[in-house]
């Protein structure tokens, strides 16, 4: 917590996936989700090429196998969702020990878990090889509006300047003997939620005038140059994305 | 009225109520030639802030006038007069609010205009200024206390302003930081106007100080001076530390 936050996700290392301009690596996860999640649940098939692209990349960045499945770790919540559905959804059931399983259910949830985890592969890939402002600079010259790619930023920047205050208010609770164990206890928490809220707002007014100060007159300022990617190194990231969107439309076709 | 021979800052009977009517200054004069080095002293609510704040038109619309470098501090000239005048806050989170020390740096010239390489040499001179050379692609999160006021300073100087407004510079710094802080300030070729309740920082880098208390100037003279007159201290709740007596240390040049 706090020293790392947001930027604890990049792993360094010289690899050509790390090299790639960050806008381009953005553009071909975005495309490569894309083809994943309008390829048609029933071709099993298509989803071990998409699979099998992803494992590549993955290799070639040299990220640790073990690295990459603690990441994924956040589609848990997913994976409980899509477990349920055969035992809740209705239709035509088969028995799987001694369990009624609904068919329709069963395709529904392999749709979710095998889309959400070639997803969430896909950006931990992302993360793991892009420093955060680079990202940014990519949304930027991915011509995201601005006013996105400002807020985005100050997030970043201020996510891990907001948790070391709730860390310090939290010490400070603990100093003077608060240390709830029970829902009715928890009091002093939402007030310190509150003040949390309150410092932020008064830290952004700040932010503002330092701002101001400086020259700002509503535009955040280009400070990187738009347009450096080179047509190969385009070409070269496109081909992951490229690869799934004609397995996506050979699954469409086989069905 | 020729730019060589206008003070870099002239405030003229310069009056402010907040909007909830708390009347924070009352007719503040003050002048400022270029290449000084002037401490703003006084205590708390003093108004100190108020007037540094004015200083770019941030706050305004009271009586009196400003001009900083012979140009008045009004609405057109805005742009112009937040170049000229750099305000280093208190706070270094509150300054450095873009992802890179590089994009910090680059902020305040990138919005007069100032692109390419021209700006490239901006960063790479302000951060060398600050000693700060090699940490232009860091987070700011991942840097000193003292790291992150020093590149404070120079997201300030890469706007090359004809005056430097420090708020409480050396508040929360280490002995070391606090020394670091003052050598590259001593360093630094720039009209200079620290506001401060730091009284020997004040003594070693600026030779003139100005007491603003209750909304008005009370004094202003040799900072020596001023911190040796032992009844205007007290008037004024400006307190030395225990046993230093400013007497006792050589001024700067």
């Amino acid at each position: 917590m706090g020293a790392g936050g947001v930027h604890a996700l990049y792993r360094a290392a010289d690899t050509p996936v790390h090299r790639l301009p960050a806008e381009v690596k953005i553009a071909a996860t975005l495309a490569y989700v894309l083809a994943v999640v309008l390829t048609p649940p029933q071709a099993f098939w298509a989803f071990a090429v998409h699979g099998a692209v992803l494992l590549a990349l993955v290799a070639l960045a040299r990220i640790p196998p073990l690295l990459l499945l603690r990441r994924m770790s956040v589609e848990i919540p997913f994976v409980v969702f899509a477990l349920l559905i055969p035992l809740l959804a209705g239709g035509q059931t088969v028995e799987v020990l001694g369990f009624e399983l609904s068919q329709p259910g069963l395709v529904q949830a392999w749709n979710i878990l095998a889309k959400a985890t070639l997803g969430v592969g896909a950006s931990a890939l992302l993360a793991t090889t892009t420093e955060v402002p680079d990202l940014l600079v990519g949304l930027q010259r991915l011509r995201v509006p601005p006013v996105f790619v400002s807020i985005i930023s100050f997030m970043v920047r201020y996510a891990d300047v907001i948790v070391a205050e709730a860390h310090r208010m939290r010490v400070a609770r603990l100093s003077r003997g608060y240390n709830p164990r029970a829902i009715w206890e928890v009091k002093a928490l939402a007030s310190s939620v509150g003040v949390l809220f309150v410092r932020s707002y008064e830290r952004g007014e700040r932010v503002y005038l330092a701002m101001v100060s400086r020259g700002y007159d509503g535009a955040m300022p280009q400070l990187h140059p738009v347009g450096s990617a080179r047509a190969g190194q385009w070409a070269g990231a496109m081909a992951a994305p490229a690869i799934a969107v004609i397995v996506m439309g050979a699954a469409w076709a086989s069905l | 009225m020729g730019e060589s021979v206008a003070p870099a800052l002239l405030v003229e009977g310069v009056a402010y109520a907040y909007p909830d009517s708390h009347q924070a200054l009352y007719g503040v004069s003050l002048r400022i030639e270029r290449g000084e080095r002037v401490a703003l002293l006084g205590p708390n609510g003093a108004g100190k802030t108020t007037l540094v704040l004015h200083l770019n038109g941030v706050l305004g619309g009271g009586a009196g006038s400003i001009s900083v470098a012979g140009l008045t501090v009004a609405k057109p000239n805005l742009k112009e007069i937040r170049r000229r005048v750099g305000i280093v806050f208190q706070d270094p989170d509150d300054q450095l609010f873009m992802p890179t020390v590089h994009d910090d740096v680059a902020f305040g010239p990138a919005n007069m205009g100032v692109r390419g390489a021209e700006l490239e040499a901006r960063v790479a001179t302000a951060l060398e200024a600050v000693g700060m050379t090699g940490y232009a692609d860091r987070r700011p999160h991942h840097l000193s206390f003292g790291q992150r006021r020093r590149v404070a300073v120079a997201t300030v100087l890469a706007m090359e302003p004809e005056i430097l407004v420090l708020d409480e510079p050396s508040s929360n710094l280490d002995p070391a930081s606090r020394r670091e802080l003052a050598d590259i300030l001593s360093g630094l070729d720039v009209t200079l106007l620290m506001v401060t309740h730091d009284l020997p920082y004040a003594l070693q880098l600026c030779e003139r100080s100005v007491v603003l208390n209750d909304g008005v100037v009370v004094a202003d003279g040799g900072t020596a001076d001023l911190l040796a007159d032992a009844r205007l201290m007290a008037e004024n709740r400006l307190e030395l530390p225990y046993g230093f007596d400013p007497r006792s240390v050589r001024p700067p040049r």
